[in-house]
């Protein structure tokens, strides 16, 4: 099934009626907490071994009592505030009722009528176009834990097994409104919320891992409708290009049943990889009923003005601000400057680079060139590098005062990347400085015309390109010592064109 | 408004409770007992008032973030009816 | 000379003056539980090696250093067995729990242990502490000390029965509408249900969260006032524990009534009260005038609607909080291939009748549909007990009623589960506004034990001990022992 008819547009033709899809996307976000939400168990599960990362508390045992761990508040106030959402002043945590055999309890403690922050919205970029998308709501809860299944298909399954270790994990539910068209514009909303949490240091970002988890509500109907078609919920997508994919697989699915006079259930539909498509999951006849009532054994919050704009102060520059400086600031395009910020460390790393005087344009030039190949060779971004922030602004510097040509620059950052180093002590030991005066180049001048015969003849001819080979030879004589441009002016001045 | 057979049916599977035929029976006619009583609470006016989960005034209790050991592997699977390796086993779900 | 069915103050005074030592006074706890528990089946798991350890323990300790030690020291008590205590079976008085051994120790108890105290064993109760007479428990009903016949009340039945038959000189138990006060009542000893949120409830196995209190059984209101020092205060691992400082009840347990303005509630003195418990109490309250107390006749008008709220948020928290037990993690299980089906025979099987009627009964009140007509609505009438409440104690310190409308009854007397609701009528508007409340022995009707009730203001726990100490020290009915106890005597 082709995704095509949600390219470009957002229009949909089912039959010669114009549809128009509607999507609302609602995001799990698990918390950077040192401990989990409820107990003292340390909330970096990853890794652990099984059940090794529990305690009576979050392991539901009887008598156990949940306390909530106060960062976890704080990390969701500050997401509020940089999704403009409001928060009210008064806020309780509730059961969600359920059996599942990864909820020690049989509930979850969650937030049902009075969540931390309601209605605010997250600007996104679609192809360089500003969007905004509402939040309905982001509230706090508790993660689940883990369950294995044995074998691949669940229905053949004999037996199942439990890890705990997540259980409790603080865990952020951000409800976007439906206010989402196509695919494409689902994917940008994720990642610039995604980025937009990593930016203010409250969740990792790891689709994968699961720490960053998305689901979908989706629904068609006719262009201009006012009301929503039944909607079919998508989970187990990984990965935005997951997320990208599963919609548009689905977007057209409907279409089709729509097209073909068939009726959509309201169901659950899980991605399948390896199918490329959206499976039925599972239409329990017996509906939900999660029968929230307020959580007895902790009492509410009430969230002080002072605490709320204590918070929205410490707030960082979000990523999109912040690529609207860069820009304004020191010039920068769209697309550089949505790369340079599309990490708080990555802009950091910029800013800092320019603040010693590098030139903008030529720090964004060398950041997403070949620092950004190196850092994606040797899976080592580059503050972790052995050239640092530092050594790249330092050897951008000798580029810039001429110290040292281009070829050098490249060939030196290559090797401090991996290996560390001053870059002025090794210019200098190598004797790797520019070489730009005119004469000591004469000489070899003078051997790059002898040897090059015909391409002397082609440039007298007119060739212009023919000059580049001789100029080369200089530069692979220096070793890429030599200063480019002086060199290309010397060559012309002796041969007189 | 007496409980019909599907209600306890459904109130039952809600709370995971295997009941027998008679056990449905004479529960629905316990709760219907139970809930005509519970009538009374209409004798209360309560529009004035808010409501009452928990009745300590407080507010804001919560916890530094701060982690602390967790239990060993073998005592938290310790009291498990039914283990695997190093985890809870449980049967297939079928749903 | 025999300290059964003595104090927890004399065992004390005489453990420093050397009259006893831990193991002597353990050894006759556990004579006592020989001699009688067969018969009366307070204790459903016995401790005996631990205690001698924490008896020796104790005795290094009043040798060390006696006065530094806690009036606990080296004195035997038992535990309900909804509190839990690392490495000891805990089980609720259900077959769901069967096996169970919990990781860690509740707050209240780790305070006894630091107080060195010495645990002979877990008490018998009804199951998840629903009930009133102790007849629910899954493994055996509690007998009344006083006539084996009858049952003790509930449902710390077993942790009642244990100091009204001279095991032990005092026990916790848990009360989420009555169930200290009102066994307390029934076997004649004094049973006091701290404010909610005095005492720390983690470890308590919950029935109803907003509702459950831990405290204690002792002969006298001197003991429970001595226990509940120990237990009560802050525990940062309850959230709902008050940060606020306990007033020591031993400095105005002395300080005597007169002067007090006391509230007899028009309502608690309906029909379903049996004619001797009302005789007793009216006794009560001449006793209490004559000591120079001034009783002024209160209102509670809503408490005809109390028994409902409370039949509402009870088992709604209880349906919730029940939901663990899914044979996954602990306790019993029937196995199964199919998860559902093992979750249902589990719990099926696992949870006794009156368990199931109220788990059900709390899934439908928050069931969609009925959570705004039930669950919302007793919520909202919750609030107006509670604020009919606070404006009695406006005008009175605290409040004077009988603990039960009945003595103790017969066992297997109350199949129908209205009727056995009924025993907590006039204790469970309490836990529904979070009061301290005492119940402690004012009499006999038919040769069995009248509880009178002091209920007061929040936090104000030193003041209901005290009126009921008062009262207590100027009738002697606490003197009053089973006959378990008398033979022994
Ligand atoms: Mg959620
Ligand atoms: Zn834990």
């Amino acid at each position: 099934m082709s995704s095509t008819a949600t390219h470009g547009t957002d229009t949909l033709r089912v039959g010669d009626r114009e549809y128009q899809a509607v999507i609302g996307l609602e995001v799990h976000a698990q918390l950077l907490t040192r401990s989990k939400m409820f107990c003292g168990c340390s909330a970096a599960y990853v890794g652990a071994p099984p059940n090794s990362n529990t305690c009576p508390v979050c392991l539901g045992l009887p008598g156990t009592l949940p306390v909530i761990n106060r960062q976890a508040v704080e990390y969701t106030v500050r997401t509020a505030v940089a999704l403009n959402c409001e928060i009210p002043e008064f806020t309780k945590f509730d059961r969600k009722n359920y059996f599942y055999p990864d909820l020690p309890k049989g509930y979850q403690i969650s937030q049902y009528d009075l969540p931390l922050s309601r209605r605010g919205w997250l600007q996104f970029h679609v192809d360089g176009e500003q969007r905004r998308c509402g939040i309905t709501r982001v509230h706090l809860e508790e993660d689940t834990g883990t369950m294995y299944h044995a074998g691949d298909v669940l229905q053949s399954a004999t037996s199942s097994l439990v890890d705990c270790n997540r259980c409790g994990v603080p865990l952020m539910e951000i409800v976007g409104e439906p206010d989402l068209r196509t695919p494409e514009e689902a994917r940008e909303y994720l990642i610039w919320l995604r980025r937009v949490l990593m930016y203010i240091g409250v969740n990792d970002g790891n689709l994968e891992q699961g720490s960053f988890r998305c689901d979908a509500n989706v629904s068609i109907r006719p262009r201009g409708s006012d009301q929503l078609g039944v909607k079919v919920e998508i989970k187990n997508m990984n990965s935005f290009r997951a997320v990208h994919h599963a919609l548009g697989y689905e977007i057209e699915r409907q279409r089709q049943v729509l097209e073909q006079g068939g009726a959509l259930p309201q169901e659950t539909r899980g991605w399948v990889e390896t199918q490329q498509a959206t499976v039925s999951q599972r239409s329990k006849e017996y509906a939900h009923d999660y029968r929230y009532f307020p959580e007895p054994d902790l009492p509410p919050l009430q969230l002080e003005a002072a605490l709320v704009e204590r918070i929205r102060g410490e707030l960082p520059e979000l990523p999109d601000a912040r690529a609207a400086r860069l820009r304004r600031q020191h010039g920068l395009g769209d697309y550089d400057a949505g790369l340079l910020t599309a990490t708080r460390e990555e802009a950091d790393t910029y800013e800092s680079v320019v603040a010693t005087g590098v030139g903008a344009k030529l720090a964004a030039n060398w950041m997403l060139g070949d620092v950004a190949r190196l850092a994606n060779e040797h899976r080592l971004p580059l503050q972790q590098s052995g050239l640092g922030v530092a050594g790249l602004a330092a050897l951008l510097r000798l580029l810039e005062a001429g110290t040292i040509s281009g070829s050098v620059a490249k060939e030196l950052l290559a090797e401090l990347y991996r290996d560390g180093g001053d870059p002025a002590a090794l210019v200098e030991q190598r004797g790797l400085g520019q070489v730009s005066d005119a004469g000591a180049l004469s000489s070899l001048i003078d051997e790059a015309i002898a040897q090059g015969s015909k391409a002397v003849a082609d440039f007298r001819a007119g060739k212009e390109a023919a000059l580049q080979s001789l100029v080369g030879y200089v530069m692979k004589q220096t070793r890429g010592r030599a200063d480019a441009q002086l060199v290309n002016r010397l060559l012309r001045e002796r041969l007189g064109g | 408004m007496p409980l019909t057979p599907e209600d306890i049916a459904h109130v039952a599977m809600l709370a995971r409770l295997g009941l027998s035929d008679e056990e449905r029976s004479r529960y629905g006619a316990q709760l219907d007992a139970i809930l005509e009583h519970m009538t009374r609470l209409n004798d209360v006016d309560t529009s004035p008032v808010g409501e009452t989960a928990q009745v300590g005034e407080l507010v804001n209790v919560w916890r530094e973030d701060i982690s602390q050991p967790s239990l060993s592997v073998e005592r938290a699977l310790a009291n498990a009816p039914a283990r695997e390796a190093d985890f809870f086993r449980v049967g297939a779900i079928q749903e | 000379m025999s300290f059964t069915g003595g104090t927890v103050a004399a065992s004390a005074a005489a453990l420093r003056e050397g009259g006893v030592s831990p193991q002597e006074l353990l050894a006759e706890a556990r004579a006592q539980f020989e001699r009688v528990d067969a018969e009366v089946g307070a204790v459903l798991t016995q401790t005996w090696e631990l205690a001698e350890r924490q008896a020796a323990d104790a005795q290094r300790r009043l040798r060390e250093d006696p006065g530094a030690a806690s009036p606990l020291c080296g004195i035997p008590v038992a535990l309900k067995d909804v509190l839990c205590l690392e490495g000891v079976a805990c089980t609720a008085g259900s077959r769901i729990l069967e096996g169970f051994h919990p990781p860690y120790t509740g707050t209240a108890v780790q305070r006894l242990l630091d107080a060195g105290a010495v645990v002979i064993g877990k008490t018998n109760c009804d199951e998840f502490a629903m009930g009133s007479s102790t007849e629910n428990s899954a493994y055996r009903p509690v007998r009344n000390p006083w006539d084996r016949s009858r049952v003790p009340g509930g449902s710390s039945g077993g942790s009642a029965a244990a100091v009204a038959a001279g095991m032990v000189p005092y026990s916790l138990g848990t009360d989420t509408g009555g169930s200290i006060r009102q066994p307390a009542a029934l076997c004649g000893v004094v049973g006091f249900k701290p404010t909610y949120g005095r005492v720390s409830r983690y470890g308590l196995i919950a029935f109803a969260s907003s509702l459950d209190q831990i405290g204690p059984f002792a002969h006298t209101v001197e003991d429970c006032a001595l226990v509940y020092s120990a237990i009560a205060g802050h525990d940062p691992r309850d959230s709902t524990s008050s940060p606020t400082a306990v007033e020591d009840p031993m400095e105005t347990l002395r300080g005597g009534i007169a002067g007090m303005r006391l509230g007899v509630p028009h309502e608690y003195f309906g029909e379903g009260l049996e004619p001797g418990v009302r005789r007793a109490v009216e006794e009560a309250l001449r006793v209490l005038e004559g000591m120079g107390a001034t009783l002024d006749e209160v209102s509670l008008p809503s408490t005809g609607a109390a028994l409902s709220t409370y039949y509402i948020i009870a088992p709604a928290e209880c349906s919730s909080n029940l939901a663990r037990y899914d044979g996954i993690r602990f306790g019993m299980r029937k196995e199964h291939d199919a998860l559902l089906q093992m979750y249902l025979d589990t719990r099926g099987c696992g949870f006794g009748a009156e368990v199931k009627r109220r788990i059900m009964l709390g899934t439908y009140a928050l069931s969609s549909g009925y959570y705004d007509a039930y669950y919302r609505k007793a919520q909202k009438v919750r609030t107006v007990i509670a604020e009919e409440f606070a404006a009695a104690f406006e005008r009175v310190d605290a409040l004077v009623c009988a603990t039960s409308p009945t003595v103790a009854f017969p066992l297997a007397a109350r199949e129908d589960p209205l009727s056995m609701y009924l025993c907590d009528v006039l204790t469970l508007p309490v836990n529904l506004a979070g009061l301290p409340g005492v119940s402690l022995p004012c009499g006999m009707a038919d040769g069995l034990p009248v509880g009178l009730q002091v209920i007061a203001p929040r936090f104000q726990d030193a003041r209901a001990l005290r009126v009921a100490h008062a009262y207590e020290q100027a009738t002697g009915w606490h003197r009053a022992r089973s006959p378990l106890v008398e033979a022994t005597a």
